[in-house]
């Protein structure tokens, strides 16, 4: 039996309902948490991570495991890391991907320093991901044993002193058994639709928040093929992503297709299906699990997007924390500002961002 | 677990308790039928009501059972807001800033959707309304003047008396709200002077769900509730026998022990205002720090999220109540608080320790030890949190 307080990041959904009881069960000191983060004025209803609803379904479980639950204030914190990062991102004209920040600045620091003053060993999360120590008592983080759901990816930064303070309880069942755990437990099963949204879009397309909210990065420019011709307007480079072939207004011969964007001339790089394969990288910011590269050159699978499947691929060192990874094959929608993360098998070694 | 927040509720004494629990099921009649059981639940309902007039020297047909202290309120202001207006026109409400929610948010929707104006008057740092403040305010336009005997929020006891007077001088109606101030304070409403005063059972040990509302023989009102003739036609609806019960049975109680229950909660209060105002950096008391409740200590921390203090203490097992008691994280800095020009940093850092007959000086030890390095826990997160 397990004495320790932990406090658990609490949805309102299965997979976190699911965390919390299965740590009760194992005789934890179970506490739950959830974060109260920034939503536009008048839209605090639709955030997707914290609505009135969300707050009272999460209150439900936790009067239903009988443990205590906590609303903790992180408006604040969440406007000045992780909104600013998403709107900086575009305004460098890279497609940031906030959530590996949120994770960072808002989970494993701000709501685990939280959970530590309240006096908990640990923090988990519903996570599908895995932790396990090795012999020499270093932390490794794996894959999920659900491949389908498995959320490592976005856990890329964590460092072994975060990941010894962490728990993931679901990262050992698939999908289907945390919903019959959960049916077990009495507790609501309901799913949310898996979204990829931000919460604090609630629910709206990314370009009218930047409308509102960074009006002055979306300029018009030039739409231009690799080699410098100009075949058309866009709207502001933030609103275009990398292998976006709708909406670009160009009548063309054959399909285009966005390739890249720069910055400096304000300029839409388009182009034909057969360029968009990229067959190498560089990613900088990188973090190693284990604190340090497992060599100083390695083979590796590589994950360029949540949703992108394994590319095998040489991931070299670079100077600083950069790296440099090269594919077997060229890979489509290689994207300044997602995260490119790096597996042995199970094993996540590290990853960093795209530039 | 310490429970150190008996402004909000209180638990049910056992004597009250036992004294309601025959009225569920032995005599569990309704008031008004004629049969014997409805013969038991009137005679009941009397005795109750004779207890409570007794408690608050008045009669028994000047007592008004309700639901809880809000509806007390709500059927007090608007009750005689609406019986002014068409009496003699008056359109006028004066009302403090530092007003619990069931007056101050019953008074806007008067203004908002029955044509009154009102007057808020303004309170002193300690959230004291001045009987001067009134007298300059008050008209004859004046429908109703409405200033609760002592606050919920940071224990300040009003000069009453001298209010109702400055009211009567110009034939203007007073209603007070003490709901919060019943548990330790005398309510003599003959010596009060007031025309209205709420009343709600579970600050005093009674049940959750049932209120009373004083109202002098005379005063014009105009029911909120419409329906049967119950409650001398001004509050229809089905009595709550067994609360009602309850209702009386604790407030007797109040008025027996009052004395025994100040001298046991005031010396423990003094305590811990002492350790605070000694140990913690940055802090100070709010409210009243002589005329106050005895029970009542409340504090504004300086750079503390007040709701994320309530957290470390209810984890640390202590449960306290801020200013600004909310649930969902979103902060906020209540209009009492507000009201007394606290700047926003301090006022968002709002403690509010209220003790009970339960409490012991072990419980206040343990609360003094802990609170200290909980606040100085909660500053560092809010600088975390705004760096």
């Amino acid at each position: 039996m397990n004495t320790d307080k932990v406090v658990v990041a609490m949805s309102g959904g299965v997979d976190s309902s699911v965390a919390a009881a299965l740590l009760e069960q194992q005789g934890y000191e179970v506490i739950g948490m959830m974060l109260r983060l920034w939503s536009e004025a008048g839209r605090e209803d639709s955030n997707r991570c914290c609505t009135p609803d969300a707050m009272t379904q999460a209150r439900r479980v936790a009067a239903l495991l009988d443990i205590p639950f906590y609303v903790v204030d992180a408006k604040e914190i969440f406007r000045s890391t992780v909104v600013q990062y998403f709107l900086d991102g575009y305004a460098q004209g890279v497609t940031p991907n906030p959530c590996l920040i949120c994770n960072r600045a808002i989970r494993w620091d701000f709501m685990l320093d939280h959970a530590l003053a309240l006096g908990a060993e640990f923090l988990a999360t519903g996570h599908y991901a895995r932790k396990m120590k090795d012999e020499s008592g270093k932390m490794k983080l794996l894959r999920a044993v659900d491949a389908s759901k498995d959320q490592s990816y976005v856990l890329h930064g964590l460092t072994q002193e975060k990941l010894a303070k962490t728990l993931f309880p679901i990262g050992d069942y698939p999908k289907s058994e945390v919903r019959r755990l959960a049916e077990s437990f009495g507790l609501p099963t309901a799913t949310r639709a898996d979204s990829q949204d931000l919460c604090f879009l609630a629910g709206e397309d990314y370009r009218e928040f930047l409308r509102r909210n960074a009006p002055g990065i979306c300029k018009p420019g030039p739409i231009v093929s690799r080699d410098g011709q100009v075949l058309g307007e866009h709207q502001g480079l933030a609103y275009y992503t990398i292998g976006q072939r709708k909406g670009l207004g160009i009548a063309s011969s054959q399909p285009l297709y966005v390739l890249a964007k720069e910055l400096a001339t304000n300029s839409l790089i388009v182009g034909r299906e057969a360029e968009l394969g990229r067959s190498e990288l560089a990613a900088e910011d990188v973090n190693w699990i284990a604190g340090q590269p497992p060599a100083a050159s390695f083979r590796a699978q590589v994950k360029i997007r949540y949703t992108a499947s394994d590319a095998p691929a040489e991931v070299s060192l670079m100077d600083g924390e950069q790296a440099r990874v090269r594919f077997d094959a060229p890979q489509r929608g290689v994207t300044p500002g997602q995260a490119a993360v790096f597996y042995a098998g199970e094993v996540l070694l590290g990853g960093g961002i795209i530039v | 677990m310490i429970y150190l927040d008996y402004a909000a509720t209180t638990p049910v004494a056992p004597r009250v308790l036992d004294a309601m629990l025959p009225y569920f099921r032995e005599d569990f009649g309704n008031p008004s039928s004629v049969h014997r059981y409805g013969q038991r639940a009137e005679a009941a309902l009397d005795s109750a009501r004779e207890t409570v007039a007794s408690a608050l020297n008045c009669r028994p047909d000047e007592v008004i059972f309700t639901s809880c202290g809000s509806e007390s309120d709500n059927l007090a202001l608007r009750g005689a807001a609406l019986a002014m207006q068409e009496k003699t026109g008056a359109n006028w409400i004066l009302t403090s800033r530092a007003e619990h929610h069931a007056v101050s948010k019953t008074a806007e929707q008067l203004e908002k959707h029955y044509g009154f104006q009102v007057e808020w008057l303004n309170v002193d740092e300690s959230g004291m309304v001045h009987p001067e403040t009134v007298e300059e305010a008050v008209c004859h336009e004046t429908a109703i003047v409405s200033v609760m005997y002592a606050n919920n929020e940071i224990g300040t006891i009003n000069p009453i008396r001298e209010i109702a007077e400055v009211c009567h001088e110009h034939g203007v109606l007073f209603h007070t709200d003490a709901v919060q101030a019943a548990a330790y304070l005398p309510v003599d409403v003959d010596s009060l002077g007031v025309d209205m005063l709420s009343l709600g059972a579970h600050k005093f040990y009674g049940p959750k769900g049932v209120g009373a509302l004083y109202v002098r023989k005379g005063t014009p009102l105009v029911p909120s509730q419409t329906g049967g003739g119950q409650e001398f036609q001004l509050r229809a609806g089905t009595q709550n026998v067994p609360y009602i019960v309850g209702f009386a049975e604790a407030f007797w109680l109040t008025n027996e022990e009052r004395e025994e229950r100040t001298a046991h909660v005031k010396p423990l209060r003094d305590r811990i205002v002492g350790t605070v105002l000694e140990e913690i950096p940055n802090v100070r008391l709010t409210g009243h720090p002589i005329n106050r409740l005895p029970n009542h200590c409340s504090f504004a921390l300086e750079g503390v999220d007040g709701n994320l203090l309530l957290t470390l203490l209810d984890a640390a097992g202590f449960a306290c109540s801020s200013g600004s008691a909310c649930k969902t994280g979103n902060p906020e800095p209540s209009d009492v608080l507000t009201s007394l020009g606290l700047p926003r940093v301090w006022a968002l850092g709002s403690l509010r320790v209220t003790l009970g007959v339960g409490t012991t000086i072990a419980d206040v030890d343990a609360f003094s030890k802990t609170l200290p390095p909980l606040v100085e826990k909660a500053r560092i997160l809010a600088t975390d949190k705004n760096r």
